[in-house]
């Protein structure tokens, strides 16, 4: 019997550990080892120590491109907020049944893949698209609106894709929520704006963090929503990062990149951090998971 | 009044997170190339479809990476978080920790830190390394599932069943697995889900000896309009309902037993 216990445990940590290391621990490594090398024409990389690419992250060019990128994907996050808030409390308040049934129905438009759904998105937006001939027939336009190959359109994009996930840790904190501080709220005569602001607001706290940081985050690397509706102008993080490694093969500086969103990814974990200890202080509700 | 308004809310952004797809869906019947105007229904799209192998092939691989990365995400998984459950080691801590940063980190980030690693390795870029892809990146949402349900359960259960002489074997397979049975099979339908629609992780480690529909769309949309891809697509989400109308159907059957 032993035997037979050691053997289950080595086997089941075993396979998991050497398989993050290899596959998560490992690569991570490299791509900072590699942000700090110097491209090599033949090799890819050649082993010559250099911040070369951390300087050129600050060139103009790229620079404009940073800004434009966060820009987009803050917007998006913001926008997902405003509207996934609402919908999530909405959701928070059904029956439980009713509560899976629109869990589920978030989930279905993922199986059809994310780039299939902006090319639809993409048709929609054209200028024989479906939006403009709306807005011509209703007579709000007279001729059609630009709405593809613009910010707008990319922002639509990244929202439209990553709805759910800040819809989903929003959900998560806002179910935990004990409902019972609304009573006591309601009795000490508070109304419903004073208790959304007081109690709501600062209890979902991580969920509002967790959020953004599921949207924040990934839009910055979606290049085919800025490929698909952006057009060549309004790139994002992930456009430059893909030239670089798929293009013209300056993985060094693809890398100074992606650790540049890596150390985003930080600030934005101690930021949640911060909220989850703010909120175990003041409503004494564990939110450490989501 | 607030409840209709909730339920108006509710429904309005459902319908618009649906649009696009069912936009997709019914010019896929569209006889029209450009699918601006309805010009009458026709299944020639899918008639045309059957001739591009290329396009099968693609969604057909796309369909077996998904299907193999899932169920092998949710067996190593479902060992890790049993593991991380019931066992101190050594390096639980930063196991723990791997996972967690792995569920966070950005698609464009883990997609270059493996084509690297894959390059470093030696592994060719093609089926094998688009499945250690889709595996690692399934990996931490199947662990986090299981373990939180396996929180919820009566440590108890496992000591009962040890004092009664159960082999290590035994207990996970009539004491453990039975009672993880949902979350395992919730943590295999978000692998399959992420899998499927997952383009910017295999955009990385695919090789042109492998082709999945995202990366053939891709390359078909950028030359211009073909309505095949809305056929194919609408194939594809049916499939998938299948697929998952028949896994809960599994779940429920086993339930009542």
């Amino acid at each position: 019997m032993k035997l037979d216990r050691g053997f289950f445990k080595f086997l089941s940590i075993g396979l998991i550990s050497s398989w993050l290391v290899l596959f998560v621990f490992f690569p991570n490594l490299l791509v900072v080892i590699t942000s700090f090398l110097t491209r090599d024409p033949v090799d890819l990389v050649a082993a010559q120590p250099s911040i070369d690419s951390y300087a050129r992250t600050f060139d103009w060019l790229y620079l404009q491109v940073l800004w434009d990128s966060l820009k987009m994907s803050l917007l998006a996050t913001f926008a997902c907020l405003l509207l996934g808030y609402p919908f999530a409390m909405a959701v928070a308040s059904l029956s439980k049944r009713w509560q899976a049934i629109m869990l589920f129905l978030l989930i279905v438009p993922f199986w059809t893949n994310s780039l299939v759904r902006t090319y639809a998105i993409q048709f929609m937006l054209g200028k024989h698209g479906l939006i403009n001939q709306f807005l011509l027939f209703s007579g709000i336009i007279d001729k059609p609106l630009d709405l593809l190959y613009t910010q707008f359109a990319v922002i639509l994009g990244l929202c439209y894709i990553l709805l759910p996930f800040m819809i989903f840790p929003l959900y998560s904190s806002l179910e935990k929520l004990d409902t019972r501080l609304y009573k006591a709220a309601t009795d000490l005569g508070a109304n419903s704006w004073s208790r959304f602001r007081l109690i709501t607001i600062p209890l979902t706290l991580p969920g509002i963090v967790a959020g953004c940081l599921m949207v924040f985050l990934p839009s910055m690397g979606m290049f085919y929503i800025a490929d698909l509706l952006g057009g060549a102008k309004n790139l994002l993080l992930g456009n430059v990062i893909k030239t670089q490694f798929l293009n013209t093969a300056d993985w060094p500086f693809g890398s100074a990149f992606s650790v540049i969103m890596m150390l985003l990814l930080g600030a934005m974990l101690w930021l949640y951090y911060r909220a989850t200890r703010y909120v175990s202080k003041k409503g004494g509700i564990d939110g450490a998971d989501f | 009044m607030a409840r209709i308004s909730k339920a108006l809310y509710l429904t309005i952004l459902m319908l618009l997170l649906y649009v696009p797809i069912f936009i997709l869906v019914v010019n896929s019947f569209n006889a029209s190339k450009y699918g601006i105007k309805w010009t009458g229904f026709s299944t020639k799209w899918y008639e045309k479809l059957v001739q591009n192998d290329a396009l099968i092939q693609a969604a057909l691989n796309s369909l077996t990476v998904s299907i193999i990365a899932a169920t092998m995400a949710t067996v190593i998984g479902t060992l890790a978080a049993v593991a991380l459950y019931r066992y101190d080691f050594k390096g639980k801590k930063f196991l723990s920790g791997m996972v967690f940063v792995s569920m966070l980190t950005p698609d464009i980030v883990m997609a270059i830190a493996l084509l690297i690693v894959f390059i470093t390795l030696g592994i060719s870029l093609g089926f094998i390394s688009l499945l250690i892809a889709h595996i690692t990146f399934c990996l931490p949402f199947v662990i986090i599932a299981v373990y939180a349900r396996l929180n919820d359960f009566d440590k108890r259960m496992i000591l009962a069943a040890r004092d009664l002489g159960a082999s290590e074997w035994r207990i996970f397979r009539l004491v453990i697995l039975p009672l993880i049975l949902p979350a395992v099979v919730s943590g295999w339908l978000l692998s399959f889900t992420l899998s499927l629609d997952d383009v910017i992780v295999s955009a990385f480690v695919t090789g042109p000896g492998y082709e999945i529909l995202p990366l053939k769309v891709y390359s078909m949309v950028k030359v211009g309009v073909s309505p095949e891809v809305n056929a194919i697509s609408t194939i594809l989400l049916v499939v998938s309902l299948l697929i998952v109308i028949a896994s809960q159907l599994i779940v429920r059957k086993d339930k009542t037993l």
